[in-house]
């Protein structure tokens, strides 16, 4: 991957490039070097002995909290609740939460929950000039002996399962949960409902297909079916015997047994939606800007699965200098890969999907990309000809630009580009760009950004 | 919620009275409950306590930040909870031999709650009963005040973890006649060493001289020993005088504000008077319990284990509670288990005193063949032990009795971790062996809140002070202004915060930290920072 960079650098410098663009080059390829941050070395979880309780460990019972599904009976009323709220003067309490739940069969699945936290004054043990904190141990051992090791970016267990990481194992999926929690950043956020454009078609479409079977007549006799009901008919009648052999020849068959294939009506659903989500993976987006952008298409997603009622057909596609589509938000939501950024050929993706799948006909068509606004295509120019492309279809494209804290306070190649070419004035009903520092965006920012995209 | 059968309640009195004739001691009614599924629904979110207030928090999935900070530890699930009678929960299938060994831990649980001196301030009232009046009161109040009633819990909830249980304990056993007058302690405390600050001779001579009168003539020594004083300091009596209006009542954040708050001593605010006393109180019952998880679950493991396994009743399921005794009160190999540890320690302390090793003959001895082989069969392990639970904490029982005898008695060791780059995965080792490393570690996982008070010199009745002692740890920022918001609220006007915040710096690759003092205004529902 380094020296794929390092090439592609050369080339660049052959055609001749702008110093903040080989910077932001350079800066790409030393992060590839470092490879991995650092994790987070702490013990709280171990230490913390006081959720270590009789019921659990004489009698096996768990505490339990209230099953999310339950708790979504009040959810409405927490929801006006956080309303009256703010209207008395006193900050919203209800977040909106991500677990990575197992389900049965061992899959997971991303789960978004209404929240709250209960602040009080506690100690801040994530900054400590203490020495690295310790836990207990016992057993055989010598001081400085390693006696047990650990995978360092482990499998997101439960809690707010953020950030991004190499993901892998099983299967995972959003969750139906993504109704409610659209219907909830509908309500709580007063997010606009959606002006579909043109006329609005039929939810359902209807599809004549040799599906149905029937007995006796049809079109199209299934053999199989009809072999075996021929065989079940001849042992009721004793024509066939266990453990003996039988003729064919001897065997009755009836009308009622020759089973058919009949042509009938089918009712399909209609998908009124396709959402292409799109997101840079390269280096310099690891950490927070991944987690701001994945928590945003994640409650975009909700959100339009609220207004579609379910009717959202979603693509996932992730770039560094190369674009490609993954089959999954899981995936998308994970992938984190260093590499160069290139902000061109994930739009050449969605163009060529579009056309070659016909979607523009059928479908209204949402593009939503998160970057941290790099560019090694500086001048922008190739970007510019593919979005220009995807405006004619499109029903909305969202850019959100979330800028690594090096790059917060002036503007990314990304905006320039989008900026400078004139779009934002020419086309503002097609094309939104949004640009935020992602250290410090608080929920209510990363929502506030998704309210100027879509609205 | 069911009570558990007549069949099962013999076994359970019958427990009683094997824990009773080997010396625990507990009031005779407890009640036993089969709990389901669905009653732990309603449980859980209420830390079992079942007739505990309504608040909507408890319906709504509360975030665990555990990775990023190390949240106060809430209050542990227990099978038994602290009230009179006690009530312990139980599943309902249980064999009767699981059920013997659970009864005997849950007696030792009782026994704690009720002769642990740090439990005191829970003796005189059934909890349940009262939380059961306070939950129909807060009930009431919200027909006539709705979601305000809800406000008041809320704020009153922030710093409910900041309450003065010490300061309370304090106060029972704070027997007049131990202490000298105030006027006394001012004198010696106060005027001489801080206002005066006079040579270390004079004090000593001055002490001596009030011993000297207190001698000759108990009930007068005081009067004629200050009339001296007042010929050499002409000024002390006003400066005491002063002084002594200064001097409040001991006040933690929350009785402060409730007694002196000018907007919830309005006529028409009494009411949330009730209810912020309701949430301090209901507090103030958990406080013991978090301060002694480990010696109170080695305590009833230690009881457990003795009396199931000398329970003829038993006979034929030694095998199957060893299995599930082990799992409860083994060492991990990496992590703590209060089970394990309190148990050691308890059994480790009986030991020492079985064999005189805690008087002082033995701490004189500096031969390690001596100290090695000292025995001198008191038999005085169970009587101490006694004593031990009568007045240890999980603070004192690990200060006092973590040494390197008992740390290398059972292989105990800190672990630490580090991160190898190279192969991408976070290794586990052993740190130390070192039994000061290892009581400190232990000290450090201990439920420890911030101490944050109210300056009075700096409190009127426009704006309340808090200030915030800094034991090397920030609060946590992120709540900060939601806090002081509640806090203004009750207070009714400005409210200040002046907390110290860790700055980190990288100085050439190396970690620099930086206090800042910082001063937190909360005014008019807005919350301000600056440096101090």
């Amino acid at each position: 991957m380094q020296k794929k960079l390092e090439k592609i650098l050369k080339e660049y410098k052959k055609k001749g490039i702008d110093s903040a663009t080989e910077s932001i080059i350079k800066n790409e390829i030393e992060l590839l070097k470092v490879k991995k941050q650092k994790p987070i070395l702490n013990f709280h979880n171990i230490n913390n002995f006081y959720r270590i309780s009789d019921l659990k460990v004489l009698q096996e019972v768990t505490p339990k909290n209230q099953d999310i599904s339950l708790a979504l009976k009040t959810l409405e009323d927490l929801i006006e609740q956080d309303k009256q709220r703010e209207k008395d003067g006193f900050p919203r309490r209800i977040r909106i939460g991500k677990l990575m739940k197992p389900t049965k069969g061992g899959k997971a699945k991303v789960v978004i929950v209404p929240t709250t936290t209960e602040p009080k004054l506690y100690h801040d043990d994530s900054v400590t000039q203490e020495d690295e904190e310790g836990t207990g141990g016992a057993g055989e051992g010598e001081e400085g002996e390693v006696i047990g090791e650990q995978q360092a970016d482990p499998e997101q267990g439960e809690g707010e399962g953020q950030g991004a990481g190499q993901g892998g194992g099983t299967e995972h999926d959003i969750s139906s949960e993504a109704f409610d929690i659209g219907r909830v950043l509908t309500e709580k956020f007063d997010l606009p409902n959606l002006k579909v454009k043109g006329n609005k078609r039929s939810l359902t479409k209807y599809i004549y297909d040799l599906t149905d079977i029937n007995r006796g007549f049809g079109q199209l006799l299934d053999k199989k079916a009809t072999l075996r009901r021929i065989i079940e008919t001849n042992i009721m009648l004793g024509n066939i015997q266990e453990n003996s052999e039988f003729n064919p020849a001897d065997l009755i068959s009836t009308p009622q047994d020759h089973v058919y294939r009949i042509f009938s009506k089918e009712k399909d659903f209609e998908s009124q939606a396709v959402v292409f989500f799109l997101r840079d993976y390269s280096g310099s987006m690891q950490g927070k800007p991944t987690e701001v952008i994945t928590t945003q298409h994640l409650l975009i997603y909700s959100w339009l699965m609220y207004q579609f009622q379910n009717n959202v057909i979603t693509r996932f596609i992730l770039h560094d200098t190369d674009a490609k589509e993954v089959p999954d938000f899981y995936t998308y939501y994970k992938s984190n890969v260093a590499g160069g950024t290139k902000v061109a050929p994930a739009f050449q993706l969605v163009n060529k999907i579009v056309e070659e799948e016909k979607l523009a006909k059928d479908y209204n068509i949402y593009i939503f990309h998160g970057t941290d606004g790099d560019d090694w295509d500086s001048d922008g120019k190739e970007l510019i000809d593919e979005i220009r492309k995807a405006l004619v279809y499109t029903n909305r494209l969202g850019i959100t630009v979330a800028k690594n804290s090096w790059a917060a306070s002036s503007a990314t190649t990304v905006e320039k580009s989008i900026e400078n070419s004139g779009l934002l004035k020419e086309k503002p009903e097609l094309i939104r760009i949004d640009g935020f520092g992602a250290d410090n965006a608080s929920e209510d920012r990363i929502i506030e950004g998704i309210r100027k995209l879509i609205s | 919620m069911e009570l558990i059968s007549q069949h099962t309640k013999k076994i359970m009195e019958e427990c009683k009275e094997r824990a009773r004739d080997a010396g625990l001691q507990f009031a005779d009614e407890t009640l036993e409950y089969i709990v389901t599924n669905k009653d732990l629904l309603e449980l859980s979110p209420k830390v079992m306590i079942p007739t505990l207030y309504d608040y909507w928090v408890h319906d709504v999935e509360v975030l665990k930040e555990q990775g990023k900070y190390k949240l106060s530890p809430h209050n542990p699930y227990e099978t038994v909870i602290n009230s009179r009678p006690a009530i312990s929960f139980y599943n309902d299938n249980n064999p009767d031999w699981l059920n013997i060994m659970i009864f005997y831990h849950v007696l030792g649980h009782i026994d704690f709650f009720q002769n642990n001196e740090l439990f005191r301030n829970t003796w005189n009232d059934d909890f349940v009963g009262v939380a059961l009046a306070d939950k129909r009161h807060i009930a009431n109040l919200r027909t006539n005040h709705g979601r305000w009633v809800d406000y008041v819990i809320e704020f009153a909830r922030s710093i409910d973890n900041l309450v003065g249980y010490f300061e309370k304990l304090h106060d029972y056993n704070n027997k007049p006649s131990l202490f000298p007058s105030k006027k006394l302690s001012y004198y010696f405390e106060n005027f001489l060493q801080v206002i005066k600050k006079t040579p270390l001779s004079f004090y000593y001579n001055e002490i001596d001289r009030y011993n000297e009168l207190l001698k000759q003539n108990k009930n007068v020594a005081e009067s004629l020993f200050f009339s001296t004083v007042k010929e050499k300091y002409p000024e002390f009596q006003a400066l005491y005088e002063k002084h002594g209006e200064d001097e409040d009542p001991k006040y933690d954040v929350l009785e402060y504000i409730m007694d002196n708050s000018p907007f919830l001593n309005k006529e028409k605010n009494q009411w949330m008077k009730a209810v912020i006393s309701i949430v301090r109180n209901t507090s103030m019952y958990f406080q013991p319990q978090i301060r002694t998880k480990i010696i109170n679950e080695g305590w009833a493991s230690y009881w457990h284990d003795n009396l199931f396994c000398t329970d003829p009743r038993i006979k034929g399921h030694e095998t199957s509670y060893a299995k599930i005794n082990s799992g409860v009160t083994s060492l991990s190999r990496v992590g703590l288990n209060p089970y394990a540890i309190g148990l050691r320690l308890v059994q480790y302390v009986e030991d020492l005193a079985n064999k005189g090793k805690m008087e002082r003959e033995f701490q004189k001895l500096n031969n390690s063949e001596l100290i090695e082989n000292f025995d001198k069969k008191t038999g005085k392990g169970k009587e101490t032990i006694f004593e031990l639970r009568k007045n240890f904490s999980d603070f004192t029982l690990i200060n006092t009795f973590v040494s390197q005898d008992f740390v290398d008695m059972h292989n105990l060791f800190v672990v630490g971790q580090r991160y190898d780059e190279q192969r991408d995965v976070i290794q586990y080792y052993i740190k130390s062996k070192k039994a000061e490393d290892y009581k400190q570690m232990l000290i450090n996982t201990l439920y420890h809140p911030p101490r944050v008070f109210i300056d009075k010199e700096r409190t009127d009745e426009k704006r309340l002070f808090i200030k915030h002692t800094f034991e090397s740890k920030q609060l946590i920022q992120d709540f900060i202004p939601d806090v002081l918001l509640g806090i203004e609220f009750l207070w009714g006007g400005e409210v200040n915060l002046e907390t110290t915040e860790i700055h980190v710096k990288k100085i050439s690759n190396q970690e620099v930290f930086e206090n800042y003092k910082v001063l937190y205004t909360a005014k008019d529902r807005k919350v301000m920072k600056q440096n101090v």
